[in-house]
């Protein structure tokens, strides 16, 4: 059943939001994950243009629950649709692992976000996530992300990175990283920026003979690895750097 | 095989060269000496078509082509390459990805084939021995963690693996050490060194010229060829300074 009310950018959470194409988007549609004690679990995640269908809003609600010593790993590549989101809250028992690997592409006024929330619920849990977002156009990305330790999750260990490539004026992209933390003994790392490509690389590329679009295409390349560094599965890895390479050459 | 008639050019509306001409022809190898702030560096810029540098007035024409029309990549593909002062560092970009990429780039303006990895890896190998460059530099990201000899090196990798017809060659001797010196030194005759190919060299000292004989030695000052002559010159300013022989 759709909920009732929608939410609206004063909400924390859907503060950067295309909250007016959420009209008619089942917002209870949660999906649950269990990775019990010991297991691990990797989920890819791709929104890329589907040929023939209509631009419209894709929004993923994720659930994990990660056991002791468990492992959960998410990789996403938002590179398609006018509003897409993925959000996911992910709650770590004793010793267990999150990573998160997330690329948002995009021109024109679309909005691509990750929301994510991890709850370090119990002592030397670890985390990682890398958000790395390349727009142009009007294109917006965004990532979200809270982190919540526990008052007895001693021992954790947290880290967060953004990095935002605006290729266009006009582009945007926004950080919002949130640390709740109520244990003393705990490392939560972030980071967020936001840049151009560096005109002196494109520079010396060009004066190697790459074209402006191939120098282009080896930054963006390099910049987005980033995200999928903790990926050890080549193939997969190879099929997310294509979805967001090839929305770039298509559409710029 | 270069041309260059009353070149005037400037960066952020100041003047830097004011009437600059010189001929470099097939086989012939030009150094250019000048004091700090005499335009060589914006030379090889404006060469090279840097954002920023703007060309006011004169001509370049490059094997019978206007070089100025041309995109920067597309006079690295009709055989100039520029040799930086600073070579830039690609973080996430490795050696072999760039110059298999840039080397391709190339081929393809020119309408040849690409290169294999196999093809492209056995000629990188080779130019990097000739320099003296451990192979697995070449696997690490573009001048990432390189010192300043390293990069030098590196660079002159990148002419042996380009392969190009005229070689502008900006303080390449700028952080080498004696034996480096005499490595680049080497690479450049090795690879630069034929009678359908020229050099230029802007360069401070003397000493990068014991290993690279220059054809022809030119005085840059005030944006202007003020001084031409042989190897002689060179030696000249090294015992006299700029000034003595600028005014003798």
């Amino acid at each position: 059943m759709s909920a009732a009310v929608l939410p609206t950018r004063k909400d924390e959470a859907w503060r950067y939001a295309a909250v007016e194409a959420l009209r008619g988007v089942d917002l209870d549609d949660w999906r649950f994950l269990d990775v019990a004690a010991g297991e691990s679990l990797r989920d890819c995640i791709v929104i890329e243009d589907r040929p023939g269908a209509p631009e419209g809003t894709v929004l993923h609600r994720l659930r994990v629950n990660v056991g002791e010593g468990g492992r959960c790993e998410l990789f996403a590549v938002l590179a398609a649709e006018l509003y897409a989101r993925i959000e996911v809250e992910v709650t770590l028992g004793r010793g267990a692992h999150f990573t998160f690997g997330g690329v948002t592409v995009g021109g024109r006024d679309t909005v691509r976000e990750f929301v994510t929330r991890v709850i370090h619920a119990e002592p030397e849990a670890t985390s990682s996530q890398v958000v790395r977002s390349v727009h142009w156009g009007q294109g917006t990305g965004n990532f979200l992300g809270t982190i919540e330790v526990a008052r007895h999750a001693q021992k954790t260990d947290a880290a967060q990175s953004f990095k935002g490539l605006l290729l266009e004026k006009g582009a945007s992209v926004n950080a919002v990283p949130q640390l709740e933390i109520f244990a003393d003994d705990v490392k939560c790392a972030h980071g967020a920026t936001v840049g151009q490509l560096d005109e002196a690389a494109r520079f010396y590329m060009a004066a190697r003979g790459l074209s402006p679009e191939a120098a282009r295409r080896l930054l963006v390349r390099a910049f987005i690895g980033d995200a999928f560094v903790a990926l050890d599965d080549e193939a997969a890895r190879e099929r997310l750097m294509r979805a967001a390479l090839d929305k770039l050459d298509r559409h710029l | 095989m270069l041309q260059i008639t009353d070149l005037h050019a400037e960066i952020a509306g100041k003047p830097i060269l004011k009437g600059l001409s010189l001929t470099v022809n097939a086989g012939e190898v030009h150094a250019i000496m000048g004091p700090n702030g005499a335009g060589k560096s914006t030379l090889s810029y404006v060469l090279g078509g840097r954002p920023g540098y703007e060309v006011t007035g004169g001509s370049v024409s490059f094997e019978g082509q206007d070089l100025l029309e041309m995109e920067p990549h597309e006079r690295a593909a009709a055989g100039l390459f520029l040799g930086f002062q600073y070579p830039v560092e690609i973080p996430g970009v490795s050696n072999v990805q760039f110059l298999r990429e840039a080397l391709n780039s190339q081929r393809k303006l020119r309408g040849h084939e690409p290169l294999s990895g196999g093809e492209f890896l056995k000629l990188a190998t080779e130019k990097a021995a000739l320099l003296k460059l451990d192979m697995d530099m070449l696997k690490r990201h573009v001048n990432v963690g390189f010192s300043g000899g390293e990069k030098k090196r590196a660079e002159m990798v990148q002419m042996g693996i380009l392969d190009p017809k005229l070689a502008i060659l900006d303080e390449t001797d700028s952080g080498l050490d004696i034996d480096a010196l005499r490595v680049v030194g080497e690479g450049i005759n090795a690879i630069m060194r034929a009678p359908d190919k020229a050099v230029l060299l802007i360069t401070h000292y003397q000493r990068l010229l014991e290993y690279v004989r220059p054809d022809y030695v030119h005085i840059l000052s005030g944006g202007r060829i003020v001084k031409t002559g042989g190897p002689e010159l060179a030696l000249a300013l090294e015992r006299e300074g700029y000034d003595a022989v600028m005014a003798a």
